[in-house]
């Protein structure tokens, strides 16, 4: 069969011009599915990035929260509350925030705040700089160098700013695994100061952050929580929950389902009808094969390796093509969020197969309906 | 005593049905002998084609029966039937059917490679077959730069490529000029027939005739006689 496998490689890849287009098509959908797939995918894990970067286990949060930076002020009878539960190592409060950096211009920088625990510092960031202890000292703010840090004016140890009419001093820098979804520099103090300088309403605890002491008590805190009319939430379980938020209740994740079915249709009729035309213009060469011997099952064989073979290949040349757009667009911009995730790769195999199927399917069909006959016959 | 390689008995294949039925071949028996080179001639819609498509297995007749080496041809399954082409009959077709696409040698070792060879084992023995055909050198050119009548040698380098006992020529000399033409059939007569091996040529090209071992004249689907022809040596 590896004789018959390559016959059908060569009358392939031989037509230049007709491999080209087939590629090109399934190259050009399979760039589209997986560039508009990555974006989601950026866009959604940006959207839970505090989750990941603050790390902790269960988040006690209001139940029309759906994302961290919209948080509904908790009252302290929470944190009382959690701290009782049977089985909770510790619970620390956490404060999300908003407020205004004044640099040297004189222009304001949005910047989110976020508040640590001042006993426990629960939550607290991996400093490249600095110590976390100068967290308490006067004015002390640790600053996160990740792609929206020069928006600072890339401060350094030392650094002083203005904060909402507050004064501010650099005391160390952090690192975090992955930067928030909307464009601005983040700020780590203690709960007390954040709270201080940002005006808050009456209660100010964003959210309630909890240990257990074994994975086996995670749903029982859970079902306290929900009884005192809170939701207590794994950080899978935040970090979902804030994705379907975006793919439900915003409209981005229909668009993004709109534009990836598009490219999934134009894929799927540049290459159908392409490959269509590819048999078409050799039917009578695979009439000929009929009648010199080859039997319906190796002419679909030959037509299989073909479209899986084009898809395969397009496939490779769109993920390395939306991988390059990706790095160089990350080179101009860090703060592009997009990734590439298995899911996505997957997804998009998926559809590539898919379009090799159909373009198989019309292939097999017209090249099965020739009769040997038909050949003689002229 | 000769050697049957071809026996037809009783061959009829309609078009059609009720007032509509046409006959394209009409109670057709013959005998065509190992060795021998058997023109089937007639005008265009006589059933020459037809004819020459149940014989060789690629058209099933409605009743009748086709004899190669004692077995009914058309009572094979369509996998067998397909065997049976590939490693018993040579086709040559009127507009020779080459893929444009591979080399002239490739395109000889298709028979071959549907025979699941090994891919160079049947490049290097097509290049043996282009050299029979006086092709060696154009082993490695695409059938597009070829003359038509190379193009017709290399489709008949392809038909006898795995040395079947039966070899069928539609119309060999319709795309080529008259010379060419004869000299493609001249080529097959001395190169390609041997004395195990029928080849049966459909034509309306009198200038070939002189070649014929045997002409079988069909006419509205009939057979209406075989003349068979004495060459002098």
């Amino acid at each position: 069969m590896f004789g018959i496998f390559k016959l059908a490689l060569k009358l392939l890849t031989n037509d230049k011009g007709k491999f080209s287009a087939l590629l090109m098509g399934v190259t050009f959908a399979v760039f589209l599915m997986i560039m508009m797939m990555s974006m989601f995918s950026g866009i959604l894990s940006r959207a839970s990035s505090s989750i990941d970067n603050v790390g902790a286990q269960i988040w006690v949060l209001d139940p029309a929260v759906n994302n961290v930076s919209s948080s509904i002020p908790m009252p302290d009878y929470v944190l009382d509350f959690a701290k009782s539960i049977k089985g909770v190592k510790h619970a620390e409060p956490i404060y999300f925030g908003g407020a205004l950096v004044k640099l040297r211009d004189g222009t304001y920088q949005g910047v989110t705040v976020i508040g640590l625990d001042d006993a426990t510092l629960y939550g607290r960031p991996n400093l490249i700089g600095g110590r976390i202890e100068d967290i308490f000292a006067e004015n002390g703010f640790i600053v996160v160098k990740d792609a929206e840090f020069d928006k600072l004016e890339n401060p350094v140890i030392g650094s002083e700013f203005e904060i909402n009419d507050h004064r501010g001093k650099i005391v160390g820098i952090a690192k975090v695994s992955q930067s928030g979804l909307f464009g601005v520099p983040t700020l780590y103090t203690t709960y007390k100061r954040a709270i201080t300088y940002i005006p808050s309403s009456r209660f100010t605890m964003s959210f309630v952050l909890i240990e257990s002491k074994s994975p086996e008590d995670v749903p029982y805190i859970q079902d306290q929580i929900q009884h005192l009319g809170y939701q207590a939430l794994t950080r899978d379980q935040f970090t979902n929950k804030i994705a379907n938020f975006y793919k439900f209740h915003t409209g981005l994740g229909i668009n993004v389902l709109i534009m990836t079915i598009i490219s999934f249709i134009v894929g799927l009729s540049i290459s159908g009808q392409t490959f269509y035309t590819f048999i078409l213009e050799n039917l009578e060469k695979f009439g000929a094969l009929k009648a010199i011997g080859a039997k319906g099952r190796e002419l679909v064989a030959m037509i299989l390796v073909q479209t899986t073979f084009t898809c395969l290949i397009g496939y490779g040349l769109g993920v390395g093509l939306a991988t390059s757009v990706m790095i160089l667009a990350r080179l101009r911009m860090p703060d592009y969020a997009a990734q590439v995730t298995y899911s996505n790769l997957s997804l998009a195999f998926v559809l590539v197969v898919i379009i090799a199927a159909f373009s198989s399917y019309v292939g097999v069909r017209k090249v099965l309906q020739i009769q040997p006959f038909d050949i003689f016959r002229g | 005593m000769e050697k049957i390689a071809l026996r037809a008995v009783g061959l009829n294949k309609w078009f059609g049905d009720g007032e509509a039925k046409t006959f394209a071949v009409k109670d057709v028996s013959f005998e065509a002998r190992a060795g021998e080179m058997l023109y089937i001639v007639g005008p265009s819609g006589s059933g020459k084609t037809t004819l020459l498509s149940m014989i060789s297995g690629i058209l099933e007749p409605n009743s009748g029966e086709v004899l190669i080496g004692g077995d009914d041809l058309w009572r094979l399954t369509s996998n067998d039937l397909a065997d049976f082409r590939l490693n018993k009959i040579g086709f040559v077709f009127q507009d020779f059917h080459l893929f444009p696409r591979l080399t002239t040698a490739e395109n000889v070792a298709i028979p071959l490679i549907l025979k699941r060879m090994n891919w160079g084992e049947a490049i290097e023995i097509a290049k043996k077959y282009l050299d029979i055909v006086g092709l060696a050198n154009k082993a490695g050119l695409p059938p597009v730069k070829l003359s038509g009548g190379e193009q017709q040698r290399v489709a008949i380098a392809r038909a006898i490529v795995s040395q079947p006992d039966l070899l069928v020529l539609d119309e060999p000399t319709a795309s080529l000029d008259g010379d060419t033409g004869r000299k493609i059939v001249e080529f097959i007569k001395e190169n390609v027939l041997n004395e195990n091996r029928c080849i049966i040529i459909v034509t309306h090209d009198n200038r070939i005739f002189e070649y014929a071992d045997a002409i079988m004249k069909m006419e509205d689907g009939k057979l209406l006689g075989i003349e068979r022809v004495k060459h002098e040596k």
